[in-house]
């Protein structure tokens, strides 16, 4: 495997007719960790990804590894090792067939096919027809063939998707394990929580349009502007509260004020002479914050 | 060239790990024996004196061999055409776009492998009509030439006939990637328009002249004998080699047109 390769998308742009799925997107990614590459279903990740790879041409702009373009690169699946949402197989071939067929059209040893099936954990399946493939085994098998040339970039979409949870930890580990070998990883996923335990940083888009990018805990960074407050004088709160000019909900577990701060509402209680159990800012979660990053189609 | 070799390797690969390719062989050796051997055994029990077209002792053989082409030949074509929108279909173009970004290179890489196994296709139909006419014409007493040069070119010009005829199968694919309508282009064109296209085009000089460069006209006067010329022999023929140009011509002009309207485009 050679040196990690660093992925750049230069003013990237792909419009289908009159709808622009991805718009003029720029931002690079680098060895070493695992991108999370996220947004909402539809905001143009598979797209970019595609023409990351060459599978789709870009209406301008440029995505390139290390400066070279997939079609250029001397030996593509030696360096980038893709594993698309599609399951591209031939339901009649054998997962060993499919593999060597590839391994053949790229010049890589036949051994290889036997050691990335053993490293998905697909050996014992490997002269098995891929009909008779659950979703899971066709995630792996994606895998593989990403593997087959033992490349130094990994470029994943929705890997997860159709895992058991059993197949998620796998996948996680796994994918962790590459990226402390020095390789590139970059996954997308249009679920934060799905990968928010493996990835280092985030690239978010929506609409085609990138919306943040950064380290995991920048998404933590970002303000919530609820308290949590209860009393057992419930009713003596609402009170307080109303009269202080606060929206609020209550639950069963607290009330919940919006816009307001922790320090604010203590006062308010005091002032009223209500005695208070609990008192806290609400702690925003990376998914709230991801939901109101992406707007309302994160809800999707 | 390096690469060029491994991508012809590959494209092998795709056609012998599925089932297709040995199922249509068995097919197809199968119909081929069937009608060499059962036409054989019925032109020579009837014997002289019927009111069929009378087929000259040293024309059998010939024409009773050819049928490993001229019925034979749908099954490379169906061949080629079955491997190519299969890749479409099974969104396979996508790890093989992947593994060699240069897809011009795998189309050629695609119509040369598949030449070679249509030429595979071309030496099983052969042995299905040699082995069962011939069989039956010992079994009449009848001559079947084994021993003559001309049965045995004849035979190799049809072996290059279905090879060429599986190329074509490659560039309709490319040229239509829905196998659905591949399929029923092959059937509906082999069996039903070109041969009335043919019938019709006999009928008048000038149109005759047009007619002998339709696909099945070309292939019959590559292989040199077929029950068409049997049927109406006044029809104009090209060249044996003039007719393995035409066919090649159709092969090459579909995977091009195919090349800038399926093959370059997006994969999504």
């Amino acid at each position: 495997m050679p040196a990690g390769v660093i992925i750049e998308f230069t003013n990237l742009t792909k419009r289908f007719g009159s709808v622009e799925a991805v718009s003029d997107l720029s931002f690079t990614v680098e060895p070493g960790q695992i991108t999370g590459f996220l947004g909402p279903n539809g905001a143009g990740k598979t797209t970019t990804l595609r023409m990351l790879l060459g599978l789709v041409s870009p209406t301008s702009g440029t995505a390139t590894f290390g400066g070279v373009a997939y079609r250029d690169l001397p030996s593509p699946l030696g360096t980038v090792g893709a594993a698309l949402e599609a399951a591209s197989f031939h339901p009649g071939r054998s997962a060993a067939d499919h593999l060597r067929i590839y391994a053949q059209a790229a010049g890589l040893p036949r051994a290889r096919v036997g050691i990335v099936l053993e490293q998905v954990g697909l050996e014992g399946y490997a002269s098995r027809r891929v009909a008779g493939y659950s979703l899971g085994m066709r995630q792996r098998l994606g895998l593989a063939y990403a593997l087959l040339g033992d490349p130094s970039v990994l470029v994943l979409d929705e890997p997860i998707n159709g895992l058991d949870p059993e197949g998620i930890r796998w996948i996680r580990l796994f994918l962790r394990q590459l990226a402390a070998e020095g390789r590139t990883v970059l996954v997308s996923s249009h679920l934060l929580s799905e990968v928010q335990q493996s990835v280092d940083d985030v690239v978010i888009i929506a609409h085609g349009t990138l919306i943040h990018r950064g380290t995991l805990a920048s998404l933590d960074m970002v303000d919530s502007k609820q308290v949590i407050v209860d009393s057992p004088n419930r009713d003596g709160l609402h009170w307080a509260l109303q009269a202080a000019g606060y929206a609020f909900r209550s639950l069963r577990g607290g009330v919940i004020v919006d816009k307001a701060d922790a320090t604010e509402i203590g006062r308010v209680a005091f002032a009223a002479g209500i005695q208070i159990s609990s008192l806290s800012q609400k702690r925003a979660g990376l998914e709230d914050s991801f939901l109101a990053l992406v707007g309302e189609e994160g809800a999707l | 060239m390096k690469s060029f070799g491994r991508a012809v390797h590959a494209e092998f690969t795709k056609v012998t790990t599925t089932r297709l390719w040995w199922i249509l062989a068995i097919i197809m050796v199968a119909y081929v024996a069937l009608v060499a051997g059962g036409l054989t055994a019925i032109l020579g029990s009837v014997g002289a004196g019927t009111r069929g077209p009378v087929i000259p002792d040293d024309q059998r053989a010939p024409l009773i061999y050819s049928f490993g082409s001229s019925i034979g030949y749908v099954f490379p074509v169906l061949l080629g055409a079955l491997v190519t929108t299969g890749e479409f279909r099974h969104e396979t173009l996508t790890p093989t776009f992947l593994a060699t970004p240069k897809r011009g290179r795998i189309l050629v890489a695609k119509l040369v492998a598949l030449t070679v196994f249509g030429a595979a296709f071309g030496v099983f139909a052969m042995i299905a009509s040699v082995g069962a006419g011939s069989g039956v014409m010992a079994a009449f007493a009848q001559d079947a030439q084994l021993g003559s040069p001309d049965i045995w070119a004849l035979i190799g010009r049809a072996v290059l006939a279905m090879a060429l005829w599986c190329a074509v199968g490659v560039g309709l694919g490319v040229l239509v990637p829905s196998q659905v309508a591949a399929i029923v282009i092959v059937l509906a064109f082999t069996q039903f328009v070109e041969p009335i296209l043919r019938f019709v085009s006999g009928l008048a000089d000038w149109s005759a002249q047009v007619g002998r460069f339709l696909p099945g006209s070309a292939s019959d006067a590559l292989v040199g004998s077929s029950f068409y010329s049997l049927s109406a022999p006044s029809l104009v023929a090209l060249d044996w080699w003039q007719g393995a140009l035409v066919l090649a011509a159709y092969a090459v002009v579909a995977a091009v047109l195919g090349y800038f309207t399926s093959w370059r485009r997006d994969v999504t």
